[in-house]
């Protein structure tokens, strides 16, 4: 167990290391977005990972950045206030759609159908109030005065954005990790196998479902919200709709849906794929890589549905164990 | 400790319970049997709540527990077991019961909880191993884990649904004395529905009989076993079978 947090300590250590020893700025961009959408993914395999499929987390997604950048171009408010509001409005519309569905047990399929509207409702609003959020052209949030950027959140040095995505990452397989050992674990993947008998056991089966899904949502949000500081550019496509759930489920799944770093892993393979693809075929490739994913996703959940981590972890625990049997 | 009154549960023109009312003293075990589909786990849906009864009331140690959430019921002192054994497959064994006893007494203290999932899985049988998986019980297993699971959230109330369906003679005696010693060294109020009428008969202090969802006798054993509605129900009119059969029911009733 001590060797386990070892390296996790010597990996923590390189990787922010990493920024001071090497900066070429293309593969740091590169690295920062692994790591909020990495972040991001997590977000989502945290109620993915009991069986609460959403495809919702476009929305939540599109909120957290949305609502940054209007704050702070409309009403001069800080991504410092204006993050935590955007999480808070995030978690109050997770709240508005899942209390529902939990208290009249709309679940399986039909609780994706629902978070795939909200979604889509979105996507909608933000492209119908194109007056305040320039619709399907995308939205930049104003620059600041020079000098203003830390109160602004806004910084031109891709070593600064590096640290805090890794910062945010890390807060992130912490949360996972908080969840994994805690007793939520427990009820939710009760929960997910019966609830009717997870209520006998005395679980407060909605107030759970409630409590996992507004983590996930508020998570969610934030990423959104980096992701809009850092790009300084956000557009309906890029951060809310069904295309950018349907990435996470697929990056998820791919990666490892029971493992901390599974999403990781995926967002590591999507973003390599979307970038390959971009530079291979340039604007031939354009939407390619969804096409991939769709293919991917069908291959993955039909012969490998643990994901690439979750298959591997599990190959290597199965081998240590072998000669002990025998 | 258990007044019910007036029950009712209708599933659309389907009367599945109708007006039933009955009492459970504290410390006894009440035998409650009838016929598939007689109404008996329709009630027991409605006692750990989750069913919402249609009329009636249900005074546990006073408070009205009709309609009220199924966590809140379990946790006001009420366990449950299912008919068909409901394990979580994706937890252990002890995981399955440190759950029970984690959100089902309320106090939502891991070390509590533990401790009573220790106590649980002894008083069943169970080994107290933290890491046995739930797929290697039999038949005979996972109804101790499903008893284990209720006691876990410290009841004070047992409600044990058809305990014995799919056991061999000998673990139905089991059974059977464990719910006694559940009784009496925990000093947990039973209702035991069952099929199986001559182990219940064994163990239970009263009796209660359903019959499409009307309670239709009730009393001791001895008494409701010769009641010629309930020998009816269960076995038929032709006289020469139902009075063997009641002499059976006597004679395995120890009367």
């Amino acid at each position: 167990m001590n060797s386990r947090y070892a390296a996790w300590a010597v990996g923590l250590a390189a990787l922010i290391a990493l920024p001071f020893v090497y900066r070429e700025p293309y593969h740091l961009h590169i690295l920062v977005l692994m790591l909020i959408w990495s972040f991001a993914y997590t977000s989502w395999s945290i109620m993915g990972r009991f069986g609460l499929v959403s495809l919702g987390h476009g929305g939540f997604m599109g909120v957290g950045a949305y609502v940054t950048a209007l704050l702070w171009n409309h009403l001069d408010i800080t991504p410092w206030i204006g993050i935590p509001l955007s999480m808070v409005a995030a978690g109050l519309l997770a709240l508005v759609v899942a209390y529902p569905c939990f208290r009249f047990r709309i679940t399986g399929h039909y609780f994706v159908l629902v978070t795939l509207a909200l979604s889509g409702i979105v996507l909608q609003v933000i492209t119908a109030t194109r007056d305040y959020t320039g619709g399907s052209l995308g939205y930049t949030p104003n620059r600041a005065p020079s000098g203003q950027g830390l109160l602004a959140l806004q910084f031109d040095d891709k070593t600064t954005w590096y640290l805090i995505a890794l910062g945010v990452w890390v807060v992130g397989l912490l949360i996972w990790r908080w969840v994994d050992r805690s007793m939520s674990r427990y009820a939710m993947e009760a929960i997910s196998e019966d609830e009717d008998a997870a209520a006998a056991a005395g679980v407060n089966v909605t107030a759970e479902k409630l409590k996992i899904t507004l983590i996930s949502a508020l998570m969610t949000a934030l990423a959104g919200a980096l992701y809009c500081q850092y790009q300084m550019f956000i557009s309906p496509d890029t951060v809310s709709g069904i295309a950018v759930s349907l990435q996470m489920v697929f990056a998820v799944i791919v990666g490892g849906l029971y493992v901390s770093l599974g999403p990781t892993i995926g967002a590591i393979i999507t973003i390599l794929l979307a970038e390959g693809l971009r530079i291979g075929f340039g604007t031939k490739a354009v939407g390619w890589d969804n096409l991939v994913y769709g293919v991917l996703l069908v291959v993955f959940i039909i012969f490998l549905p643990k994901g690439i981590l979750g298959s591997v972890l599990d190959k290597l625990k199965a081998q240590p164990k072998k000669p002990k049997t025998t | 400790m258990l007044t019910v009154d007036g029950l009712v549960k209708r599933f659309g023109g389907f009367t599945a319970v109708n007006n039933v009312s009955f009492r459970v003293e504290q410390g006894e075990i009440l035998g409650l049997i009838g016929p598939n589909g007689s109404g008996k786990s329709t009630i027991f849906n409605m006692l750990s709540g989750t069913l919402i009864p249609t009329a009636g009331s249900i005074l546990f140690n006073g408070t009205e527990i009709a309609g009220k959430a199924p966590h809140r019921i379990i946790n006001g002192g009420i366990g449950r077991t299912f008919q068909i054994p409901r394990p979580f497959h994706r937890l252990t064994i002890f995981e399955n019961v440190a759950l029970a006893g984690y959100y089902g007494q309320g106090s939502h203290s891991r070390a509590r909880a533990d401790e009573a999932a220790e106590r649980a899985l002894a008083m069943v049988g169970l080994p107290t191993n933290r890491h046995a998986g739930v797929d290697g019980l039999g038949a005979a297993g996972l109804k101790k884990l499903e008893l284990a699971k209720a006691l876990a959230t410290g009841p004070k109330l047992l409600l044990a649904d058809e305990s014995l369906g799919g056991l061999d003679e000998h673990e139905m005696d089991q059974a059977a004395d464990m719910l006694r010693k559940i009784r009496d060294e925990l000093g947990i109020t039973i209702i035991w529905v069952e099929h199986i009428m001559g182990v219940l008969m064994r163990v239970v202090d009263r009796v209660m009989v359903l019959d499409h969802g009307e309670k239709i006798s009730e009393g001791l054993p001895s008494a409701v076993a010769s009641d010629p509605r309930v020998i009816e129900v269960y076995l038929g009119t032709d006289a020469d079978s139902s009075q063997a059969a009641a002499a059976e029911a006597r004679r395995r009733a120890g009367v």
